[in-house]
This record gives structure tokens, C-alpha cells and sequence, in this order.
């Protein structure tokens, strides 16, 4: 038997009791977390805040569905780990708790801005469930929010409030929305139907102080001195992963904590997975930051198993996200190019650091405003795409990325001058998934 | 998935009815459960798309509340086993 204790019950702490679960029926598996809603979809929160579902369908995990995972989970707050025992200390050492193997999935939290009159009363974030019950009450009574902010969960909370009747300013430090991942074109497209949904977009715009009275927020200056009246200002300006347990406990960390690729730490039995690992890309060899669901559950499960003694690699898929950015439905995948996004400070929510690297490849561009493509066209391989709008094009790019599929036959085709890269791309998959279906059914016979 | 099945062209109502099943993609899916609060008949779409499976619940109606509703393309019709592919 051994004693398997989880710290975090995200989305990454789950995955990894599930996986040392489907190794493991016996052994004990702790989960301990101080959010006091333990599991639930945190990237869901964007549609309670729309009204789209109620709270209690946040709750993916089923009564049937915990029975089978037979973990126990405590409410507390891990203060220290002591490696060297094969302990922690819950609550500052009221209650120790003992462990063979650890994982670390404590996650991430939304950042603020450093300006005066940060702790007024209506200052919101959108972080855990807590913060979209306290933007919907707040909704109730409120004319206004200032919106600061870049990347996917700033403009959820734009949405969420425009959906609870609330006039919208957004304030954007630069000169155009998610520079660091979109193109100019992209940027436009979003910040257009921003403003269809009557949202306000002021440019260069940076926030200097907020300003209150008896303790809540009745406005905002800007730096350039231009103050504007509201009832809510929401800040989405980046995350940071929770490493002050793993820096004080002395496992090593630089923004992240890091892994090897079997994502255990630089100490013995100590594990960590989500948000808060810096996990090794085995393509580029650097430690990165992902802040998506879909890693975050992959690095959990791949974590459970190195735990439970399958010694599993991680292996990173190039980073995917399927968004929705002013009601169109937007795919990133793999690299897309892009500088810095003077919004953001670090990482944003949903968003991976691989997307920023620029790759050495060329951009090609089709379609109309709403349904549009950009490939990011390597010298055999598309390394990475935007696609807004109809997702149908993404499913097969989506393969094309993750396997390296070589696309030199179609190369020049899709860099031509006013080429229709959708019907060139169609047409090349059509071939290609026929001959790859072909293939695997002579496998197969 | 079937590799063969992405580039059909748009498949009729009826065909969807007859022999249409929803299939997930669990890489998009972040649970939020807009799936399973919007079908009719109460099937569970989210807890098969944690687990990667086809909706093959014969209740299913295939009326696509489900995949018109989720915000980001996790669902989607493929045609089903059911009838022998004829010629396609």
C-alpha cells in the first residue's frame, strides 16, 4: 500500500487520481485543497457568468463518479512540505499528514494591478467560483464596469457583464486585443463585435488609480489623467502559478515549478502538474507554462502514473485552445507567432507560452471577416493556425499540427498570391485521409 | 474518429436521424456542461466527453442541442456503424 497524497483539486489533482486509480485500487489516495468547492469546471465560469448554465452544472464530477475514484478529500491549506519526513503540514503544522508519493497541482491565481485603490469593494476578478457569484451580485445594482485587461478571460469578463446588463468600457494598454497571439486582422475582428455588443474600446489607455468612496469603487483615472465614473472594475492582467509552498519547502522553481518529463520535481517522490509546473517541451527543451485545461489534465494524468510506477514521458502536444472571443468560436493551435501584449503581464488564463514563439514560417490568410484562417506554413509542415469562425478546417489542421504532417506538395499552393488556402487544404486533406484510412486498413487486413 | 468521415459533405437531417451519432472531442472539452444541461432527455453528453466516448445511449434524439450549443466545437455528428457504409 502506498499512501498517495494530492495537493489541489483542480483539474490536473483529479486527473492523477484517476490515473493512479486505474492502476491502483487499494492504495489510499488523499486529495487536500482550500477551495472550498473542491472540483469543478473553472473555465465554465465564463458561461455562468452569461447565464448560459446555473451554478450547480459546474459540477462535472458525479456522486458515482467519486465512489469510483474512492479518494478521500480534506479541506485545508498546505503551509509546508516537509520532503525529508514524507510530510506536510496542513494549517501551520495543526494537522501533519503523512505521504510516500506527492503531487503538487496547486494551480494559478489571477493577478492584480498594483495601483491605488485595488482593495475597494468592487474590484473583481474572475478566478474561482466565489468571484463569479460576487460579479453577478454586484451586476445586480451596477450601471458600469471598467474592464482591464487582455487575453481570453478579460473579454469573458466583458461578455458576463454585458450579459447582466451592465454598460462596458474596456481599457486596453495597447493598440489592439491579444497582440501576442492574434494578428491585426484578428485583433479587429474581435474588438469589432466587441463594440456591436456595445462595449466601449479605449486605446493606450492605462489605469492609474481607482478611485472610491466609503470603501467601493466609484471610478477609474487613467495615467494620461482622463478619469471615468463605474461600479465595477474587473482585471484580467495575467496569472501567476502558487509556488510559495514549493519555494518554501525547497524544491526548485523559476516561474513555474519545475519538472522533468516525468514531472516529478527536483525532490525525490515529490510530483507536480498543472498551472503551477513548468513541465520540459520535449520539442524545444525549455520548461514552459500552460495555463489550459486540456494540459493541465494530460500533465495530472501522465503525473498519476509516473506516481503509481508507470514511468510514463510527458510528451507535450503542440498547445490547442478552443475559445470563444466575442461569440465566434476561435482555435489556436500550435505556434501563431506574435511579440508581447502590453495587457498582460506573464502568462494569461487559457493561454500557452508556445503559441508566442515565432516560427519560422510564413502566414497565409483566407476568408471572410467571420470565417477566417491563418496558417503558420513551415518548410514541410504547418507548425501552427487561427481559426475563427466555421471549425470545420480545424479538425484536420488540428491532426496535420500534432502528427507533422508534410505538406510540401501543397506549400507554394498555399503561399500563392490570393490563394483560397481553404480549398487548397480541403483538397489536400481529402487525398491525404484517404490514403492514411487506406494505410491502416492494410495494417490492419 | 474516422479520417474518412471529416470531408462528407454536410450530411441531410435524415441521415443524421437514421444513422448520425454525436462523437466528442475531449482535447476541446473543458466540462462546463452546456452539453448535458441542454439535452432534452437528460443524457449525461459532458461525462462522455471526459471519457472520450461516442453518445451511443439509444435515447439519443440526435437533435443536436448539444452540438450547436457547445461553445467549443467538442461535438459533432459522424455517421454511426449502424448501416453498412454503401459505397461512400
Amino acid at each position: 500500500m502506498t499512501q498517495f497524497l494530492i495537493i489541489g483539486s483542480g483539474v490536473a489533482g483529479i486527473s492523477a487520481a484517476e490515473a493512479i486509480r486505474s492502476q491502483d485500487t487499494q492504495s489510499p489516495i488523499t486529495i487536500i485543497s482550500d477551495d472550498r468547492h473542491g472540483f469543478y469546471s473553472r473555465p465554465g465560469l465564463a458561461y455562468f457568468l452569461t447565464g448560459e448554465i446555473p451554478q450547480d452544472q459546474l459540477f462535472n464530477y458525479s456522486p458515482q463518479a467519486y465512489k469510483a475514484l474512492n479518494t478521500k478529500f480534506i479541506r485545508g491549506r498546505v503551509t509546508r512540505i516537509r520532503s525529508s519526513d514524507h510530510m506536510v503540514e496542513v494549517e501551520n503544522g495543526k494537522y501533519p499528514f503523512c505521504y510516500d508519493i506527492l503531487l503538487i497541482a496547486t494551480g494559478s491565481f489571477a493577478l492584480k494591478p498594483e495601483v491605488p485603490g485595488i482593495a475597494f469593494d468592487g474590484v473583481v476578478k474572475l478566478d474561482h467560483l466565489e468571484d463569479a457569484i460576487r460579479i453577478i451580485a454586484l451586476a445586480k445594482k451596477a450601471k458600469k464596469a471598467i474592464i482591464v485587461g487582455g487575453g481570453i478571460t478579460a473579454l469573458e469578463l466583458a461578455e458576463g457583464l454585458v450579459a447582466n446588463r451592465v454598460k462596458v468600457h474596456y481599457l486596453l494598454r495597447g493598440d489592439r486585443y491579444w497582440g501576442n497571439v492574434l494578428d491585426e486582422n484578428e485583433s479587429r475582428i474581435i474588438e469589432r463585435r466587441l463594440k456591436e455588443h456595445r462595449i466601449t474600446i479605449q486605446y493606450q489607455a492605462e489605469l492609474s488609480e481607482i478611485t472610491g468612496k466609503a470603501g467601493r469603487v466609484t471610478g477609474v483615472r487613467l495615467a494620461s489623467g482622463d478619469t471615468i465614473p463605474c461600479d465595477i472594475v474587473a482585471v484580467a492582467i495575467g496569472i501567476k502559478p502558487k509556488l510559495e509552498l514549493a519555494k518554501a519547502s525547497g524544491i526548485a522553481t523559476d516561474r513555474g515549478i519545475l519538472t522533468d518529463e516525468y514531472l516529478q520535481t527536483s525532490v525525490d517522490a515529490v510530483y507536480s502538474a498543472g498551472d503551477v509546473a513548468q513541465a520540459i517541451d520535449s520539442l524545444s527543451g525549455k520548461n514552459v507554462l500552460d495555463t489550459l485545461w486540456a494540459p493541465a489534465r494530460e500533465q495530472g494524468w501522465t503525473a498519476g502514473l509516473n506516481m503509481v510506477g508507470v514511468k510514463t514521458p510527458y510528451v507535450k502536444s503542440p498547445s490547442f485552445n478552443v475559445t470563444r472571443l466575442a461569440g465566434l468560436t476561435t482555435t489556436i493551435i500550435g505556434q501563431v507567432g506574435g511579440g508581447r501584449d502590453s495587457d498582460v503581464f506573464g502568462i494569461a488564463r487559457g493561454d500557452s507560452e508556445t503559441w508566442r514563439d515565432i516560427p519560422d514560417a510564413i502566414a497565409a490568410q483566407t476568408g471572410f471577416e467571420v470565417n477566417r484562417l491563418r496558417l503558420m506554413i513551415g518548410e514541410e509542415h504547418i507548425v501552427g493556425a487561427v481559426v475563427m469562425g466555421d471549425q470545420t478546417l480545424s479538425y484536420p489542421i488540428q491532426y496535420i499540427v500534432a502528427k507533422r504532417v508534410d505538406i510540401s506538395s501543397i506549400r507554394s499552393a498555399l503561399l500563392a498570391p490570393g490563394a483560397d488556402i481553404s480549398e487548397v487544404l480541403v483538397n489536400f486533406w481529402t487525398i491525404f485521409s484517404r490514403q492514411v484510412a487506406h494505410s491502416l486498413s492494410s495494417e490492419i487486413s | 474518429m474516422s479520417l474518412r468521415s471529416l470531408f462528407k459533405p454536410e450530411v441531410t437531417r435524415r441521415t443524421v436521424l437514421t444513422a448520425g451519432q454525436v462523437v466528442p472531442d475531449p482535447v476541446r472539452c473543458v466540462q462546463c456542461g452546456i452539453c448535458s444541461y441542454n439535452c432534452p432527455i437528460n443524457i449525461d453528453v459532458r461525462r462522455h466527453a471526459w471519457l472520450g466516448e461516442v453518445i451511443v445511449d439509444s435515447h439519443c434524439l440526435t437533435c443536436g442541442e448539444c452540438v450547436s450549443r457547445c461553445p467549443r466545437g467538442v461535438l459533432r455528428f459522424e455517421r454511426s456503424d449502424v448501416f453498412k457504409d454503401k459505397g461512400s
